[in-house]
C-alpha cells in the first residue's frame, strides 16, 4: 500500500519550475529519503505534499487524499517539522505538547499520559518547566520531532531535521525514527548528511527541480559504482545547472 | 472547537510573558489619557491683554480685576491711551487690548450703559478670537453682577448645553479612549500574526488540520477582553483625574466597546494576515490610525472640514466610536438614540474579519 502516490507533480513561482513534473510512490511504514543539493526543490515539493502549497500541474495523493481538494484531510494524517524550529519558544516544553496534542484532538487524559510518555523518552522529565527557548538545539528538535508525531500520524515530514546538530544527537534522533517507523508511522525525510542516507530504506535524489534517482541505498551506490552514499549523490548534483543557493 | 481553549492558553501564556506587551497595557491608558487632554486642549490660556483704562473709577477697576481673575488673561502692558496700547500689541506684548473710556463709570450710573473696545490681534486667529469672546463673556457676567449694560460691539447671547463650562477635557477625554481602544485593537493584533510567520511558528499550526477561523479566533479574544480591561482602566482613571462619569449608562459603553474591538481588532488581523512582515504590518496599521485619527473629529471637528472630506468620514469607524463615547459620556444617549452608529459599527466588525479570514491563507 502507498501512502503517498504523486504524478508529474510540478510547482512553477513565475518562470521559475522548482518542482518538475516528479513521480514517484511511498509505501506505508517506509523511511523514504529525500536528498539534494540546496535549491533542487526538495522543501518546495514537502509542501506540497503537506498542504502547505498548491501544486502548479500534476497529481497527487497523501494518505489517500488528494493535494488539490483534500488539503485540510492530509493534515489530519500527517506530522510535519519545518526546517526552521517553529515550536513555541516563549512557551514551556509541556505546553508546547499540550498546545499541539489539544489542536490534534487529543482528549485531557490522553494529553497527560503522552506528555509523560513523550517525556520519558527523550529522556526530557527534568525539563518539563523549562521554556523552550532555553534548550539545546538537539533537544528542541528532537522535542519538535516528538510533537510531529504527537497524534500518531500516518507520514511524517521532516525537513532537514538534524541540521546544525552534533553527531551523537543525530544518532539519537534517527532512533527516535526508527521507533516511529516500528509503530507504522512513514518517514519522509530531507538531509544533506549522506551517513543518515544509508539509514533510509529508499532514497530519490533530486537535481534542478526533477528526480534523476530513486532507489535503495545498495542499488544506487551498484548503479553508479560508488563506495557510499556521498560519491552517489556527488556524481549526481554535479549535473545540476542552478546554483546552489 | 476544543482546540480555542487550547489556543487561548497559549495566547493567554505569551502575552503575560512578554516583556513589554503587559506593561504597555497598564502605562498606555494612564499615560494617554493624563496627558493627551491637556496637550489637545483647545482652551486658550495666557493670553496676554493690555489695558488702557481711561476712566480710573471704582467701575473700571472692578471690570479689570474681574477680567484678571478669570485665569485666561495676563495683564502685560497698562497703557495710558488707545495708540499706546496698540503699539504693545504690534511689538506682540499683547495679543488682546481692551479700551475703558473716560466716563465709563458716569455713563453706567447715569444712563445704565457703557461701552468698551476690545481689540484682538488677529495673527494667531484662535488666540484672539478666543480672547474676544472670553472678554465678551466676562463682561456679561459683569453685567448681570452689577445690573449694567455694558455692550461690546455685537454680542451675542448663547448657552452651552451638556458641558456647560466649556470644559475642553471633557470633550476630549471620552475621544481619547475610543482612540486607545482604536491602538489596542488595531496595533496589538496587526503586529500578532505577522510575527508568528516571522519566526515560523504559524507553519506548524498550518500544517494541522486547525480550522484558519478558530486560529483568528483565539487571536482576537485576547485583545478584546484586553481592550475590555483597557476601557475600564480607561474609565476609572478618568473618573479619578477630571472627575468625569458616563451621563450615559456603562452598559451603553461597554456594548459599543465589544463590537468597535471586535472591528478593529478584525482589521488589524486583516493587515497582520496579509503582510508578510512585521515591518510591512506595522506601516500599514500606522497608515491606517492616522487618517482614521485625523478625520475622526477626535482633534478637529467634523463639521469644519470640507464636504468631501466629511463623506470620506462616513467610511471611518472610529468617526462613531469617538461620537458614541462623547455622546454617552455627555449626553447621556441610550442605545436607542444611536441606532445609525450601531449599525455602522457592526457592519464595519463584520467586514474586517471577513477580509482577516479572506486574507489568512494556510497554503499558498
Amino acid at each position: 500500500m502507498y501512502v503517498i502516490e504523486t504524478d508529474k507533480l510540478t510547482k512553477r513561482f513565475g518562470g521559475f519550475t522548482a518542482v518538475d513534473r516528479i513521480s514517484f510512490r511511498v509505501e506505508s511504514g517506509e523511511i523514504f529519503g529525500f536528498l539534494g543539493a540546496n535549491g533542487a526543490g526538495k522543501t518546495t515539493a514537502m509542501r506540497m505534499l503537506c498542504g502547505l502549497s498548491a501544486p502548479t500541474s500534476g497529481k497527487a495523493t497523501v494518505a489517500g487524499y488528494d493535494v488539490y481538494r483534500k488539503s485540510e484531510q492530509i493534515k489530519k494524517h500527517i506530522g510535519y517539522m519545518s526546517q526552521k524550529f517553529s515550536l513555541y519558544a516563549d512557551l514551556k516544553v509541556w505546553e508546547n505538547i499540550r498546545l499541539f496534542g489539544g489542536i490534534y484532538g487529543l482528549s485531557p487524559k490522553q494529553l497527560a499520559r503522552k506528555t509523560d510518555e513523550l517525556l520519558h523518552a527523550l529522556h526530557l522529565d527534568g525539563e518539563r518547566d523549562t521554556p523552550v527557548n532555553a534548550l539545546p538545539l538537539g533537544w528542541k528538535q528532537k522535542l519538535a520531532f516528538s510533537v510531529a508525531i504527537i497524534h500518531e500520524p500516518a507520514i511524517v515530514f521532516l525537513d532537514e531535521p538534524t541540521g546544525g546538530v552534533d553527531p551523537v544527537t543525530r544518532r539519537q534522533f534517527w532512533e527516535l525514527i526508527y521507533d516511529a517507523s516500528a509503530r507504522g508511522i512513514t518517514v519522509f525525510v530531507t538531509t544533506h548528511y549522506m551517513d543518515e542516507a544509508e539509514y533510509c530504506h529508499r532514497v530519490s535524489i533530486m537535481v534542478d527541480g526533477r528526480i534523476e534517482a530513486l532507489d535503495k541505498p545498495p542499488a544506487l551506490k551498484e548503479t553508479y559504482h560508488a563506495a557510499n552514499m556521498n560519491e552517489v549523490f556527488q556524481s549526481l548534483a554535479r549535473k545540476a545547472t542552478r546554483g546552489g543557493v | 472547537m476544543k482546540a480555542l481553549r487550547y489556543l487561548l492558553e497559549k495566547e493567554f501564556k505569551q502575552i503575560m510573558r512578554d516583556r513589554f506587551l503587559p506593561k504597555i497595557i497598564f502605562i498606555m491608558p494612564v499615560l494617554q489619557l493624563a496627558i493627551l487632554p491637556f496637550a489637545a486642549n483647545f482652551e486658550m490660556r495666557n493670553i496676554y491683554i493690555g489695558i488702557v483704562d481711561n476712566d480710573r473709577s471704582v467701575c473700571s477697576q472692578r471690570l479689570t480685576g474681574k477680567i484678571l481673575s478669570s485665569g485666561y488673561f495676563k495683564l502685560t502692558d497698562i497703557s495710558p491711551g488707545y495708540e499706546e496700547g496698540l503699539t504693545s500689541v504690534e511689538k506682540d506684548i499683547s495679543d488682546i487690548l481692551i479700551e475703558i473710556p473716560a466716563g465709563f463709570e458716569k455713563d453706567l450710573g447715569k444712563e445704565g450703559k457703557a461701552q468698551v473696545l476690545i481689540a484682538a490681534n488677529a495673527i494667531n486667529g484662535t488666540k484672539g478670537g478666543l480672547g474676544y469672546s472670553y472678554l465678551s463673556t466676562i463682561i456679561q457676567d459683569f453685567n448681570s453682577d452689577s445690573g449694567y449694560g455694558v455692550r461690546t460691539a455685537g454680542s451675542i447671547t448663547s448657552k452651552h448645553l451638556y458641558n456647560p463650562h466649556l470644559n475642553y477635557k471633557n470633550y476630549m477625554v471620552p475621544g481619547i479612549m475610543a482612540f486607545l481602544l482604536t491602538l489596542i485593537g488595531g496595533f496589538l493584533s496587526a503586529l500578532n500574526i505577522v510575527s508568528e510567520k516571522e519566526k515560523g511558528t504559524i507553519e506548524q499550526i498550518n500544517v494541522t488540520p486547525l480550522p484558519k477561523s478558530l486560529f483568528l479566533l483565539s487571536k482576537l479574544i485576547p485583545f478584546w477582553i484586553i481592550g475590555f480591561i483597557l476601557l475600564t482602566i480607561g474609565m476609572i482613571i478618568t473618573w479619578l483625574i477630571y472627575g468625569l462619569i458616563p451621563a450615559g449608562s456603562f452598559g451603553t459603553i461597554y456594548l459599543f466597546a465589544a463590537i468597535y474591538l471586535i472591528a478593529f481588532t478584525g482589521l488589524g488581523l486583516a493587515i497582520s494576515s496579509i503582510s508578510s512582515n512585521q515591518q510591512q504590518a506595522m506601516f500599514t496599521a500606522f497608515f491606517f490610525m492616522i487618517i482614521f485619527a485625523l478625520m475622526s473629529g477626535l482633534f478637529t471637528p467634523v463639521s469644519s472640514m470640507p464636504e468631501w472630506a466629511q463623506k470620506l468620514t462616513l467610511f471611518n469607524p472610529l468617526r462613531y466610536f469617538v461620537d458614541v463615547m462623547r455622546m454617552v459620556y455627555l449626553k447621556g444617549s441610550r442605545l436607542s438614540d444611536l441606532p445609525v452608529h450601531f449599525f455602522v459599527i457592526c457592519l464595519f466588525a463584520i467586514f474586517f474579519n471577513a477580509l482577516a479570514v479572506i486574507g489568512y491563507r494556510k497554503s499558498n
